[in-house]
C-alpha cells in the first residue's frame, strides 16, 4: 500500500500524457473516421474501394507492429518525425479503421425512405448527411465510438515502447526502482480502469440521452 | 421551350387558374422505359399531367405505377425516354448526360412526394419535418420557416401535434405531416405514393380529406393509389397502368365504364371490388 502511495506521484506527468496520446487519437481518427466511413456507405467506387482496402489492411494488422512500423519506417522515406507522432499517427491510422467501420454500420442503418424523404425536400448529399442521416445514426455511432476510444486508451500503453513515458512506462520506471512490480502494476490497473469506468458511464448516458426512437 | 421562359419570369403560383387547361402539359412523360435486370418494369410509358389536373395511375402489383411515379422526381433512375417537368428534362441534361447531385436537388424542390410508409424524419417533431426544407433549401429565416410550417400544419388539422415526434403519432397523422411537409415547399407538382396503403382503414379517410382539399386548390398531383372510390372522385384523369404500359387511360367515368372493353381493366377492377366487399 505504502509502495502505491509512495509511487503515485511519479506517476501524475506519465498519466498526463496517456490522456493527452489518447485525447488526440480520439479526435484524429472521429474526424477521418466518420469522414471515410461515409465515403465507404455512400461514395462512388473510387473512393469507396480505397477505404475498403485501407481499413481490411489495418484492421488486421497488430497495433505494435502498426507503432514499429511507422516509427522505423517513416524516418527512412526521408520524413523525420518525433517519436511521439509516429507513436500517434500509427495509432490514430489504426483507431481511423475501426472508427469508420462503426460510421458505416450507423449510417447503413437508416433506412433508405430517409434518404429519399430528404432527396424529395430537395436537401443536396451534404444536407441530407447533416440533418438527416447523421443525427439519427448518432444513437446507433456512439456506444460501439465509445468502445473505440475506450480500446485507444488501452492501446496507447504500446507507445511506452518507443520510449514514450506515459503512464506505462512510469509504471515500469518506479517498478525499475522500487522492485516491487505487484504493487505498481496494480495501481496503473486502477488507473487505467477508473478512466475506462468513467467512459462506459458517459456512453450510457449519452445512450438514454439520445433515445428518441424507441423500438 | 417558351413555357419555361414564362415560369422563369413568373414564379408558380399554386392553383392561380386550375381551370384553364393549358396547352403545355405541367408534367411530360414520353416513351419511358426501365428495367430491374432482366425485368422491364416500363416498357415506354407516355403521360400528359396538364396543370392543375390530377391524375390517378391505378394497376396490379407489378405493373409499374409506383416505379413510374418514382422516376418522376428521379428516386429510380430510368434507362430511356424522357420526363419533362414544366420544361425541364428532370433526368439529363442536353447530350444525354446524367445530372448532377447539386441539379437533381433543385429539381425535386420543386416536385413534392408523400411516401407510403410516410418517412417522416424521426429525429424531429412535426413542426422541424416541416421546416427543414423551408430552411436548408428555400433558405428562409427560422422565423418564417416555423410560420409556414405551422400554417400548413393547422390546415392538415394537426394545430395540436406541431411539437409531438412522429413515434408519438399515429399513422394518419403522420401522413398528414408527409403531405404538409411536400405541399409546404410550394411544390409544382406533388406525387402520392399509396400515400393510404399503410393506414389503418379508420384512418385512411382523414388523409384522403386533405388529398382532396389540395386538389380543390389547383394543387397538381400524379397519385398511385388502391382506392378506387377516390380515384374516381378526386382525378380528372384515371390511368390504368399494366405490364409497364398505359393500357388505357382517360376521365374517370370513361376509365371505370370502359371495363367491357378492356379485358384486364375488368379483372383488375372485379378483384379490387372483391376484395372491398
Amino acid at each position: 500500500m505504502s509502495v502505491m502511495l509512495n509511487g503515485l506521484p511519479f506517476l501524475w506527468h506519465g498519466l498526463l500524457v496517456t490522456l493527452q496520446v489518447s485525447a488526440i487519437v480520439v479526435v484524429i481518427s472521429l474526424l477521418c473516421g466518420v469522414l471515410l466511413g461515409v465515403g465507404l456507405s455512400f461514395g462512388p467506387r473510387w473512393i469507396a474501394w480505397p477505404v475498403r482496402i485501407y481499413s481490411d489492411l489495418i484492421r488486421g494488422l497488430p497495433l505494435l507492429i502498426l507503432i514499429f512500423s511507422v516509427y522505423y519506417m517513416l524516418p527512412l522515406t526521408g520524413w523525420n518525425v518525433t517519436n511521439f507522432w509516429a507513436a500517434v499517427s500509427a495509432l490514430a491510422a489504426f483507431q481511423t479503421a475501426h472508427v469508420l467501420e462503426v460510421t458505416r454500420g450507423a449510417v447503413q442503418s437508416i433506412p433508405p425512405g430517409q434518404h429519399e424523404a430528404g432527396k424529395s425536400i430537395g436537401l443536396g448529399f451534404g444536407q441530407r448527411m447533416l440533418y438527416v442521416v447523421l443525427p439519427q445514426a448518432l444513437r446507433r455511432f456512439l456506444p460501439p465510438w465509445i468502445n473505440t476510444v475506450v480500446a485507444t486508451v488501452q492501446g496507447s500503453a504500446l507507445v511506452s515502447l518507443v520510449g514514450i513515458v506515459d503512464l506505462m512506462l512510469s509504471i515500469q520506471q518506479v517498478i525499475g526502482r522500487t522492485f516491487k512490480p505487484m504493487p505498481m502494476y496494480v495501481l496503473g490497473a486502477l488507473i487505467y480502469f477508473a478512466i475506462n469506468y468513467a467512459l462506459s458511464l458517459t456512453s450510457r448516458t449519452l445512450e438514454a440521452r439520445f433515445a428518441y426512437v424507441r423500438e | 421551350m417558351s413555357v419555361s421562359e414564362k415560369r422563369a419570369a413568373d414564379p408558380p403560383m399554386r392553383g392561380a387558374d386550375p381551370q384553364v387547361p393549358t396547352a403545355d402539359p405541367l408534367v411530360k412523360v414520353r416513351q419511358l422505359t426501365k428495367a430491374f435486370g432482366a425485368n422491364q418494369v416500363l416498357k415506354g410509358v407516355d403521360l400528359d399531367v396538364p396543370k392543375g389536373s390530377v391524375v390517378s395511375i391505378i394497376g396490379a402489383s407489378g405493373s409499374g405505377k409506383t416505379t413510374l411515379l418514382r422516376c418522376v422526381n428521379l428516386l429510380e433512375t430510368y434507362d430511356s425516354g424522357s420526363i419533362q417537368v414544366d420544361g425541364v428534362e428532370v433526368g439529363y441534361r442536353e447530350g444525354g448526360k446524367p445530372r448532377r447531385e447539386q441539379e437533381l436537388a433543385r429539381i425535386r424542390a420543386d416536385i413534392g412526394m408523400v411516401f407510403q410508409l410516410f418517412n417522416l424524419f424521426p429525429h424531429l417533431t412535426a413542426v422541424e419535418n416541416v421546416m427543414l426544407g423551408l430552411r436548408k433549401v428555400r433558405r428562409m429565416a427560422r422565423a418564417e420557416a416555423r410560420a409556414v410550417a405551422e400554417q400548413w400544419l393547422t390546415r392538415v388539422g394537426l394545430d395540436d401535434k406541431r411539437d409531438s415526434l412522429p413515434i408519438e403519432m399515429s399513422g394518419g397523422q403522420q401522413q398528414r405531416v408527409g403531405i404538409a411537409r411536400a405541399v409546404a415547399m410550394n411544390p409544382k407538382v406533388l406525387l402520392l405514393d399509396e400515400i393510404t396503403s399503410a393506414l389503418d382503414p379508420e384512418l385512411v379517410g382523414e388523409v384522403l380529406k386533405v388529398v382532396r382539399s389540395l386538389a380543390r386548390d389547383g394543387m397538381t398531383m400524379i397519385l398511385v393509389t388502391h382506392e378506387m372510390t377516390f380515384a374516381r372522385d378526386v382525378s380528372s384523369q384515371v390511368v390504368f397502368m399494366d405490364g409497364g404500359r398505359v393500357a388505357v387511360q382517360g376521365a374517370p367515368q370513361d376509365v371505370f365504364g370502359a371495363r367491357a372493353e378492356h379485358e384486364r381493366l375488368r379483372s383488375f377492377l372485379a378483384r379490387i371490388e372483391l376484395r372491398d366487399v
